[in-house]
């Protein structure tokens, strides 16, 4: 998914010479051809995260579109502030690029897990979140992201994810991407960023079953596709989450706060890490494991949810 | 000779609309303001490439206001050099005014940076002196904060950061007044060597009297291959006897009869 990401920068900046990558010390291994091709327009600033949020927002204020890439925690929480004032407030072009969604660095240790991102970044006024779940959503969105107006969170996973999208043409910012749909189903399971794998699992399981279900990758988070949503409430009876997230405040917070206003009243679940850090020690694989966030565990809960 | 007499004039006049404003709204930080009147004064008279006719003109000087609570000094000065109307003074700080107690660049034009929370400026200034390399302008990027805001560890991230990048086309002033919010500057965290510490940085420094138009002027048209920071000493409160390195001025504004008594010492 990183190397998506920085594969379609360089075929984008090539065209257009407003875009700068800026990193705080991050990225080896990955950055370089940018680096070798635009070294006019990359920028190690070292470990200072603030002081890379800030002079991005300077560039931006001066007409460039600025990528801002590191670690998730380090780029959303380190520097939240310099974002809420000189990315969010003053909306500048300004996109912050997160790699190693939820348990991706799994033993690195909780540190280095991002489980509050999406709640964090969705408190921000004029923030687009971006939380992709292969790789053509992450090729489409990102070439979006250029003539996007303000800035942008990108939630990436790390790599290797397996492309689960079928039209490419229905990819677009603030749009659901629907994967699976059945006239005939009454589950629809919505998923974001790097939970497809036990998404995409549990919708066949579940169909295997006999039991129709939609499948529909959210990865733009705000703004929400509430059509989307409104048309499955509509439609449907049994409504699902997953995201490897906290609980609180992501993906099945947005739903809920929605279904909690409106007047539907489906049976509705979030599936989600719980509200706590991580101290077991183990790849992302041994954590999920540990909190119940599979396939196994999350099909039966679901099955146990239908009438 | 006339034209710094005159700015001396435009000095008194701007801080006269500072107290104006924050007797009006009955708003803290008058001394804060007070203390960067001349080098506001001699940046937006006599320095900065600007057009109030076309204040998002792509080859403008740029000036940021990182220590945001001085504000008041910022709006007016902008507009006595004419960005907008000075009528617009009056709603500084109070209910359906259109300029909030920190600076917010969609208020009026002129206004470059959003700015009050303390330590970002000088990394956005940064931000825009590579933009202007990059497009091969030739125009300076200047920027004040206070001797506080250098508490900031985001400031020492800039100020590491600038001269890697060889920014000859970016000014620190550092508006030195000696307090902040709980007292003198030097007692909170001691700067001091002060000169010493940003040339360790690899920064030409320059260090003048801040309220002296022509230390002021020479010292920003000073040319240099790095970046600059003018240490710039100057007097919270200057200008208004009574406030005059007084640190509850830091947090007051003036009452009816401490205003009359100002715009007298001023006239």
């Amino acid at each position: 998914m990183r190397n998506t990401f920085v594969k379609t920068l360089v075929k984008l900046a090539q065209e257009d010479d407003r875009i700068f990558l800026i990193t705080p010390d991050l990225g080896f291994s990955v950055l370089e051809e940018f680096e070798e091709k635009f070294p006019d327009r990359f920028l190690n600033v070292g470990i200072a995260e603030a002081n890379a949020v800030s002079i991005a927002s300077g560039l931006a204020l001066s007409g460039k579109i600025t990528y801002v890439y590191s670690i998730m925690p380090f780029v959303t929480m380190r520097p939240f502030e310099q974002i809420r004032v000189d990315v969010a407030y003053m909306n500048t072009n300004v996109r912050l690029v997160g790699v190693g969604a939820g348990l991706t660095y799994g033993p690195a240790g909780a540190t280095h897990h991002s489980i509050e991102d999406i709640a964090i970044m969705r408190a921000l006024p004029n923030m687009t979140i971006f939380a992709p779940s292969d790789p053509l959503e992450v090729e489409k969105i990102t070439a979006e992201s250029i003539d996007h107006k303000g800035p942008i969170y990108f939630r990436l996973a790390k790599k290797g994810e397996p492309i689960i999208s079928t039209e490419v043409a229905n990819i677009q910012i603030g749009k659901a991407n629907i994967i699976r749909q059945n006239p005939q189903s009454s589950i629809a399971i919505l998923f974001t960023s790097n939970a497809s794998d036990i998404a995409i699992e549990v919708t066949d399981n579940l169909e295997n079953l006999g039991k129709h279900t939609d499948l529909i990758s959210i990865h733009t988070i705000k703004p929400f596709d509430y059509d989307l949503l409104e048309n499955l409430l509509s439609t449907k009876q049994y409504i699902f989450s997953i995201e490897e997230h906290s609980i609180i405040g992501g993906l099945g917070s947005v739903i809920a706060e929605y279904i909690a206003e409106s007047h539907y009243n489906p049976i509705f679940k979030r599936f989600a890490l719980p509200d706590e850090y991580s101290h077991y020690v183990g790849s992302q694989q041994y954590i999920r494991e540990k909190y119940g966030f599979t396939k196994d565990h999350i099909l039966k809960n679901i099955l146990e949810q239908l009438v | 000779m006339d034209k710094i007499m005159n700015l001396e004039l435009v000095s008194k006049q701007i801080r006269k609309s500072i107290l104006l404003m924050n007797a009006n709204s009955s708003a803290s930080h008058s001394g804060t303001a007070l203390s960067t009147v001349e080098i506001l004064v001699i940046l937006y008279f006599k320095i900065m490439n600007i057009d109030i006719n076309n204040p998002k003109a792509m080859s403008r000087d740029k000036f940021i206001l990182s220590k945001g609570h001085g504000s008041s000094a910022l709006y007016a000065t902008l507009a006595e050099r004419g960005f907008f109307d000075k009528i617009l003074l009056n709603g500084f700080y109070i209910d359906g005014g259109q300029l909030p107690g920190h600076l917010d660049k969609e208020a009026v034009p002129g206004v470059e940076v959003s700015s009050g929370s303390l330590g970002h400026g000088l990394s956005i200034a940064i931000g825009m002196a590579l933009a202007n390399k990059l497009d091969q302008l030739n125009n300076h990027v200047f920027v004040m904060c206070g001797d506080g805001e250098l508490n900031e560890g985001s400031m020492w991230e800039a100020i590491m950061f600038a001269p890697q990048q060889s920014l000859n086309n970016l000014t620190l002033i550092v508006d030195y007044n000696k307090f902040q919010g709980y007292g003198v500057t030097n007692e909170v965290i001691n700067l001091e060597p002060l000169k010493e510490k940003f040339e360790a940085f690899n920064w030409e420094v320059i260090e003048i009297n801040g309220h002296n138009l022509f230390d002021i002027e020479k010292s920003l048209l000073k040319k240099v291959k790095k970046p600059k920071v003018i240490i710039a000493h100057t007097t919270k409160g200057k200008g208004v006897s009574y406030m005059e390195n007084q640190f509850i001025w830091h947090y007051k504004s003036p009452n009816d009869q401490e205003l009359k008594q100002a715009l007298d010492e001023l006239s």
